[in-house]
């Protein structure tokens, strides 16, 4: 078929396509962004826990007793005690439970932090599912202020079999700047 | 139109075309503009080759203070970011620029303006990336980016403001890249002379249209890390910061979605290279030009679904580890298709050995020993232990200097006749060549033995035990960068005129339409379009 356009036509043509490819292969950049989010939540990967509305109807598993163990990091920069108030328990999958962690500012000066949580092992983490929790969202506490942060959640009966021990691990940090993306609840979901 | 109107025309333009300075800044002919993607290159790898050699000077022993571990990190940071961008990219696109009209018998890139635009965003870029050096001096910053070429978050997030110099230096390198791949990909669709199918250009031009779209698929990736990079720096936003909810290891995955590509991109062009040069030597056609088109493709494919090979070690879970080190593996196999195609080529050929020959046929031997070293690298067990050893720094020399670098320096003998009009050296280049070649084992293969012996990479000093291949090391080193004097003393001669006039087809295997020009090149080439049989 006999060219119809003038060959700098032609070459411009394609080169804006091409810059168009590049263009969406920048946007493909960014998108990986919740692309990730989004399927580590699918699977799980990456310790991302599972959340609940509530606690699932139907029975618990009386066959199995899962220990759910808990521990707390304070991240360099926040002077705060952040302990979880027990450090483990017994329970069965499909069971609600109910625990707490208690933060004190240590400092003379009023400082918010935020809590991030993780779960091991990692096959375990989609299977924890949260009903209430207090990770990503900004805790401001005045100077020598304690509080009592409170989790409930369950464990799905679908935990692999082998898993017998579950550590919940909250680490807390400073808060991010006021006003600025972190407090977002979509880009701070919990994972 | 007849001769001698082309040749009046040809006079008539003459007399505008500009000289001196006016004429490098503003050319838009594509020899000119590879001519300064070539220097800018060329004296790209003697910076980064200076930041290699004070490296080695610092580790030739323990206990060692010539930089100190903060400079230190700087010069290794700058050492792979220069190499890479800075020499190796502009090098091969300036192999591209000069020859691919030739090679399909176009009178220039179809996009001339653009090229110009794409040469010259790189020497900015090059003075963005090293002048916090300068500022430090003046009591500004505390020096050049220093996280190492993979720019990792944290790190990147929290360090000062050389990070914020390079990612704006890896904006400008990812402009000029894309404009350059975009004017590559655009000449080869629509400028080739009737009769040259696509199945019948060069296999260097082939390599070419592959590495630009590698390109434009992945440098993206790169920049839009680099954007998120810097909001996370200065504007409150947390991709990387674990804090605010996002992942470190997120920069991770978008930096090797690009930077596995990038090995292929650095690696293409001198295969192609490759291609053209052992046929001529060999006075054999090259083998198995249908199956290298193929094993281009496939590997471009898969070089984008293999990235985290280079994050065994980041707490991937195995399922994870197994598809990635199968997939690694995987791709060997077209590679391996290219690497036995050029033995073919050579086998029972009638063989001279020339210097390109001889980089050439180093090329096979280096390059083949690390993508052999990359093998088990891609073992996920093994690079438990291997990750970020000296194992992997061997690895990747052996990869990016055995190949590219020598296939450049190949490149450059075999095509610096045709663009001068002179021969180099051959005695020089006989010295070149095996200074080169023993200079280059004795420093990177000690350093195989480093790695498996456990030093890590990244590190300005080291335990008593590794001293010994150290100091081996360094020594090969400095006989390697000594080495290149002799490259650059031959460029020198063939420029200058002071070797043997070159003919119009230079080497007596040599094919292709670029041996069908006069050496030198005349400024304007296929300015009539010839009819390919």
């Amino acid at each position: 078929m006999p060219n119809q356009l003038p060959r700098w036509r032609t070459n411009r043509r394609l080169a804006w396509s091409l810059t168009f490819v590049a263009a969406a292969s920048l946007s493909f950049g960014f998108a990986l962004v919740p692309l990730y989010d989004t399927l580590c939540r699918l699977t799980g990967l990456n310790g991302k826990t599972g959340e609940a509305a509530t606690v699932p109807a139907g029975d618990a598993d009386l066959t199995r007793l899962i220990t759910v163990e808990f521990t707390s990091t304070v991240m360099p920069g926040l002077p705060w005690q952040f302990q979880p108030t027990e450090r483990r328990l017994q329970m069965r999958p499909g069971e609600p439970a109910a625990t707490t962690y208690v933060a004190t500012n240590l400092s003379g000066r009023p400082i918010d932090g935020q809590a991030v949580m993780s779960v091991t092992p990692e096959v375990a983490a989609i299977h924890l599912k949260k009903i209430e929790c207090f990770c990503f969202r900004r805790q401001p506490l005045q100077p020598q202020e304690t509080r009592t942060l409170p989790l409930v959640f369950f464990v799905s009966p679908d935990l692999p079999e082998d898993v017998r021990t579950i550590t919940v691990s909250y680490a807390v940090f400073p808060a991010p700047e006021q006003g600025s993306a972190e407090n977002r609840s979509d880009l701070g979901r919990e994972p | 139109m007849t001769s001698a109107a082309i040749h009046h025309e040809q006079h008539a333009h003459d007399d505008y075309e500009p000289r001196g300075l006016a004429r490098w800044l503003f050319t838009t002919n594509h020899k000119d503009i590879g001519t300064l993607y070539m220097l800018f290159g060329l004296i790209m790898f003697g910076v980064g080759g200076l930041f290699a050699e004070l490296i080695r000077w610092q580790l030739i022993q323990p206990g060692n203070t010539v930089l100190d571990p903060q400079l230190y990190n700087q010069v290794i940071t700058l050492h792979g970011l220069i190499m890479v961008f800075g020499a190796l990219m502009p090098v091969t696109a300036g192999f591209a620029n000069y020859l691919i009209p030739m090679m399909i018998g176009a009178p220039d890139m179809a996009l001339p303006r653009l090229n110009s635009w794409g040469f010259w965003l790189l020497p900015p870029a090059a003075v963005v990336l090293v002048l916090p050096f300068a500022l430090r001096y003046f009591g500004i910053g505390g020096g050049p980016i220093d996280t190492g070429w993979t720019i990792y978050a944290p790190l990147s997030v929290q360090a000062g403001l050389g990070v914020d110099f390079a990612i704006f230096a890896i904006f400008l390198l990812g402009a000029s890249s894309l404009m350059a791949s975009i004017n590559i990909i655009v000449t080869i669709a629509n400028l080739r002379a009737p009769g040259m199918a696509m199945m019948k250009i060069p296999l260097f031009v082939w390599s070419w249209l592959m590495t630009s779209i590698l390109l434009i698929a992945v440098f993206p990736a790169l920049i839009a890390g680099a954007a998120m990079l810097l909001t996370d720096r200065h504007f409150g936003t947390h991709f990387f910061s674990a804090a605010g909810g996002g992942d470190p290891v997120l920069w991770q995955h978008l930096f090797w979605f690009f930077g596995h590509p990038e090995v292929y991109i650095l690696l293409f062009p001198t295969a192609g290279i490759m291609s053209q040069i052992l046929p001529t030597f060999a006075r054999k056609p090259i083998y198995g030009y249908r199956a290298q088109v193929y094993a281009y493709w496939v590997i471009c494919f898969l070089s984008v679904i293999v990235w985290a090979h280079h994050m065994f070690t980041s707490g991937m879970p195995v399922a994870g580890q197994l598809y990635f080190m199968y997939s690694t593996m995987a791709i060997s196999v077209p590679l391996a298709v290219l690497f036995f195609c050029w033995l073919a080529t050579i086998w029972r050929g009638s063989l001279s050995f020339e210097t390109p020959m001889l980089f050439a046929l180093g090329y096979i031997v280096l390059f083949g020993i690390g993508g052999l070293t990359g093998l088990v690298l891609a073992d996920a067990v093994a690079d438990q232990q291997y990750h970020n050893s000296y194992f992997l720094v061997a690895h990747f020399h052996y990869a990016l200097f055995g190949g590219p670098i020598m296939g450049v320096i190949a490149g450059v003998y075999y095509w610096l006749p045709k663009m001068t009009g002179h021969m180099y050296s051959e005695r020089v280049g006989k010295w070149h060549f095996w200074l080169t070649m023993i200079a280059f084992n004795i420093t990177f293969m000690a350093q195989f033995f480093l790695g498996i012996a456990g030093m890590p990479r990244r590190i300005p000093d080291y335990p008593l035990p590794f001293a010994d291949l150290n100091m081996v090391s360094s020594i090969g080193a400095f006989m390697l960068g000594a080495s290149q004097l002799l490259l650059l003393y031959n460029i020198v001669v063939a420029w200058r005129g002071k070797g043997r006039t070159a003919s119009d087809q230079v080497w007596e295997g040599a094919q292709g339409l670029e041996f069908t020009l006069p050496s030198p090149a005349p400024r304007h080439t296929f300015t009539e379009q010839p009819v390919v049989a």
